[in-house]
């Protein structure tokens, strides 16, 4: 492929009724011959789970597929906060067009508008759903559903099951899933890892697997296949993601073709627990939602090392309520990370290693009493006494930034479909909703939106407007897939080296957090540029990947997703160098605004960059979809 | 601190498994208990040995992939954590540590700390779901549902599916999991009209799986990460007998 100018197919007419003249338009696949059809489904997190679930549903044949022992442990179990969406329930001004607006400006003009604004008006269905699934959110007095505040949004439309929406949501997706295998319209397929994606004649028609149990490499073919395979956030080593999340599939899939958007947007989220020491194996989010109730703050005093309930009110520096006075605690992600991180520069950082601010709850406690707060938040208080060994509920909590989520991924249409017919990308992998800046409680929203009331649809009208060779997992491109596979496997355990894999992982993840973290320079970026390669060499000299492929072997599948990160860090690496630009998460020094808020260069970078794999260490081919703004004009952010 | 550990390794589910000594020289008290393997494994991956085999993902006490029988108890000696959120701050310098998988009949051990807990989801796909497909769902806001009511149901709705309280219980029974699922959907309007065939659907097919009956021990209570009290399976037999009396089929 030359460089081309990539085409999004949103569909045409006012952009409140894209989508619903896009379902009009649509072909259908007739109910009968639904069953003839199989689809793959990889993934069973809220975007993979709904979406088998559904197409289950509707009688497609459905082929789903996780790492887990269970579908029910995928990391969107792991989601906390809550799931937006514009109900106006609470009668504080929302509609589906501010939920819109807030988004396409939380992430900074990066997303495309007419995805976002199906995201707000899909919003809506989703609550209704989950809530016909049993899902038990929180309700107030009245026994209707409540509502907290989310950062980059002045309304409270946040919809919530304590600290633990994703993992109440993900049961339900889980439920409705495990119904259609009672069903036998989905067939699951747990301890797999796909490794492959097979092309026939240029369509994506199926994917080749290890079974985790037993070592077989397995093919199964299909009309579709769909990625819900989550974020890219492990290239960093330590974040707040599961620890076997993985780029894997997108980035087998991407080595097959299909275009790579947008990789330097990541998403650092200002309150996790601080980095204690080198054995850490990831670090632990402190949902968003408690900046609802505590107000962050460092001392006004440099170096100033007594202890919080020492410092005088006045010697203190609630510095985003001082910065941001309309938003105040709840600015956006990127915002309040890049905050933190200023403070501590400047020295006034608090505990060990100064890599760390406060946020305390005093003020709510004394406000709304100890037994609101901790109806509201203890789950996370008590997850922060196990890690940290503090009450939080007594001394404030010491947080700072960390990797959490990826807005880059797979590039995908508004159809969710790559540039590779036939493969479809749901969830966190796909780089569509979020722009550059993710706002908080929309993942699952993109997520479920995705999986149960877009793709149903739209790829009926793929597979209703294709006609398909007939293909069983015995045709040669199988054939070739699985001795690929199989050569990388052996090619892993033949190196017998004497580097342990985390060894490597842990110091990738230290170059990309030092030079592709929170604030990026060119020369940081190239230094970038010139190790990761290195390292990567260094792995296939001397890595030991121990045991055989015929069983469990953990470390072979750990080894072989920091193969893959070693490939595609450079990738990420390299469009943060090409983006000159500052935009919510992707922050380069050279191009703020005099108070140090990022810049935007909308006459060079208004585009979606979505890159074409030539090769390992080889320079990509950028394509470039351009972004149109009708309903939302860019300006400068402001939450002041 | 130094550790001595005693680790469970099986090549698999045909052979035979022994425990054998691994020393923890470097063991920080802020490691969780999962990290300090980490490093044990690490030293073994770098002599070429095979690292010991365990399962985890969130680490943060949500997923329910982790499960070890740490010291006899599942989960280790902390009451309401998981052995992921188990920090090694509560052993002390010199311990020694006896580390084994989930023993279950229902459970066979896949490799050293490994089980096959897919049992869990068959029982799931029984029936512990509400059979709504999507699109067409009523106003969420539609039916009121009092706020204890609906706390109540979290309070059940909160099990993370580990099975620690299959590995604790002397008959290995899947009580306090299956109830807490049944609790949970039958409390709420939405649950109401597979309530009874949910719940017979849900023990027969944990009778067919291999678990055991209840007698009432309280083992899986005390054991459980997310303290999913006991007052579920008696919610769950009333269930189970009035479905019997309507004929909950
Ligand atoms: C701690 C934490 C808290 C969060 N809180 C919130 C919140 O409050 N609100 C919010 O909106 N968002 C939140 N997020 C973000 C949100 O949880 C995720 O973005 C979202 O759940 C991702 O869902 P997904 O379905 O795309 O992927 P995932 O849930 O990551 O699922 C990925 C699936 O793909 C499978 N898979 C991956 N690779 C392979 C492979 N190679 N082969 C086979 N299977 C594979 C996995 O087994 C898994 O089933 C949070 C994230 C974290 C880390
Ligand atoms: S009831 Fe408790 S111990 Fe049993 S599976 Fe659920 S969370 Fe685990
Ligand atoms: S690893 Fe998820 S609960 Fe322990």
């Amino acid at each position: 492929m030359s460089p081309t100018k990539l085409d999004s197919n949103v569909p045409a007419g006012p952009i409140a009724e894209k989508w619903d003249r896009h379902r009009f338009e649509m072909k259908l696949v007739n109910p009968a011959n639904k069953r003839k059809y199989t689809i793959i489904v990889v993934g069973t997190g809220l975007a993979g789970a709904s979406a088998a679930a559904s197409l289950g549903e509707l009688g497609y044949n459905v082929l789903n597929f996780c790492i887990q022992d269970s579908p029910r442990r995928a990391h969107s179990i792991a989601a906390q906060g809550g799931i937006n969406a514009a109900k106006n329930y609470q009668n504080d001004g929302d509609s589906v067009y501010r939920l819109f607006y807030d988004t396409v400006k939380g992430g900074d003009y990066r997303s495309r508008e007419a995805n976002v604004y199906r995201l707000a008006q899909l919003s809506v269905n989703i609550i209704d759903q989950c809530v016909a699934q049993g899902v038990p959110f929180a309700r107030d007095y009245g026994g209707l559903l409540d509502n907290r505040s989310f950062g980059g949004a002045q309304v409270s439309r946040t919809f919530y099951a304590r600290g633990q929406t994703g993992q109440q949501l993900l049961l339900g997706a889980y439920q409705s899933l495990m119904r259609q295998v009672h069903k036998g319209t989905v067939r699951l397929f747990a301890r797999r890892e796909m490794l492959d994606l097979v092309l026939v004649e240029g369509r994506a028609r199926g994917i080749v697997c290890r079974n985790l149990v037993t070592g077989e490499i397995e093919r199964y073919a299909a009309h579709a296949v769909i990625l819900a395979t989550g974020g890219y956030g492990t290239v960093y080593y330590l974040s707040t993601n599961a620890v076997n999340s993985n780029v894997t599939a997108s980035w087998r899939a991407a080595k097959r073709g299909a275009l790579f958007a947008n990789p330097c947007f990541t998403q650092i989220h200002p309150t996790c627990i601080p980095v204690t020491g080198d054995h850490q194996s990831k670090l632990t989010l402190m949902s968003e939602s408690l900046r609802n109730d505590g107000r962050v703050w460092v001392p006004k005093k440099k170096g100033d090392t007594r202890p919080p309930d020492q410092i005088p009110e006045d010697e203190r520096d609630y510095y985003l309520e001082r910065k941001y006075p309309s938003f105040g605690n709840l600015v956006p992600r990127d915002v309040a990370s890049r905050n933190a991180k200023q403070m501590a520069d400047e020295g006034r950082g608090v505990g060990e290693t100064g890599l760390a601010v406060y946020l305390d709850f005093q003020d709510a406690i004394q406000r709304l009493g100890i037994d609101v707060i901790r109806e509201k938040y203890g789950n996370l208080f008590h997850m922060y006494k196990k890690i940290a060994d503090e009450d939080a509920y007594k001394v404030p909590m010491r947080i700072y930034p960390a990797i959490h989520y990826t807005m880059g991924g797979l590039w995908v249409d508004y159809n969710l479909m790559t540039n590779v017919p036939g493969l479809h990308v749901l969830g966190e992998a796909n780089f569509s909703d979020h722009g550059a800046n993710r706002l908080g409680a929309s993942a699952l929203m993109q997520g479920l939106a995705d999986g149960y009331f877009v793709i149903p649809y739209t790829i009926g009208h793929y597979l209703a407007g294709s006609t398909m060779l007939k293909v069983t997992s015995e045709h040669d491109a199988f054939k070739e897939s699985a001795n690929c596979v199989q050569k990388n496997i052996n090619r892993l355990l033949s190196v017998k080296g004497n580097r342990g894999i985390r060894e490597i992982h842990r110091e990738l993840g230290r170059i990309m957090w030092d030079n592709v973290g929170m604030s990026r320079t060119e020369q940081s970026l190239r230094t970038a540029l010139a190790q990761i390669p290195k390292l990567r060499g260094e792995f296939w000299q001397s890595v030991s990947v121990p045991g055989t492929d015929d069983n469990l072997n953990q470390s072979l599948e750990y080894a072989g997703r920091v193969a893959d990160y070693l490939e595609f860090a450079e990738l990420l690496t390299l469009d943060a160098l090409h983006r000159r630009e500052s935009c919510g998460g992707h922050f380069r020094e050279e191009s703020q605004t005099a108070d140090g808020e990022a810049l935007r260069d909308d006459e060079h970078y208004s585009y979606v960059a979505a890159w074409e794999f030539t090769g390992v260490g080889r320079e990509p081919v950028l394509h470039k979809e351009p972004l149109v703004f009708e309903e939302v004009h860019p300006t400068q952010r402001s939450y002041k | 601190m130094r550790l001595k550990l005693k680790i469970w390794r099986q090549a698999g589910p045909g052979t035979a498994g022994r425990l054998v000594d691994y020393a923890a020289d470097h063991v920080s008290p802020d490691m969780s208990f999962l990290e300090m393997l980490d490093v044990v494994n690490e030293g073994l991956v770098k002599q070429g040995h095979d690292a010991i085999a365990f399962d985890s993902d969130c680490r943060e006490g949500i997923c329910g992939m982790c499960g070890l029988v740490v010291n006899g108890i599942p989960h280790g000696p902390d009451r309401g954590t998981t052995v992921c959120q188990l920090h090694m701050r509560r052993f002390r310098d010199g311990d020694t540590i006896v580390i084994e998988p989930w023993r279950a009949r229902a459970f066979p051990v896949v490799k050293d700390l490994v089980v096959d807990r897919s049992a869990l989801d068959r029982i799931i796909t029984a029936g512990g779901y509400v059979s709504v497909n999507c699109g067409g769902a009523p106003d969420g806001n539609a039916i009121p549902i009092a706020k204890e009511v609906s706390e109540t149901a979290m309070d059940s709705a909160a099990c993370i599916g580990c099975g620690a309280c299959v590995a604790a219980c002397k008959n290995a029974s899947a009580h306090l999991f299956m109830s807490a699922k049944i609790s949970h959907l039958s409390l709420l309007p939405q649950g109401q009209i597979e309530r009874y065939r949910r719940v017979v659907a849900m023990i027969e097919q944990a009778d067919a799986e291999g678990f055991g009956s209840c007698s009432n021990e309280g083992e899986c209570e005390a054991v459980c990460p997310k303290e999913i009290p006991i007052s579920n399976i008696a919610r769950m037999t009333r269930e189970y007998f009035r479905a019997l009396w309507v004929g909950g089929r």
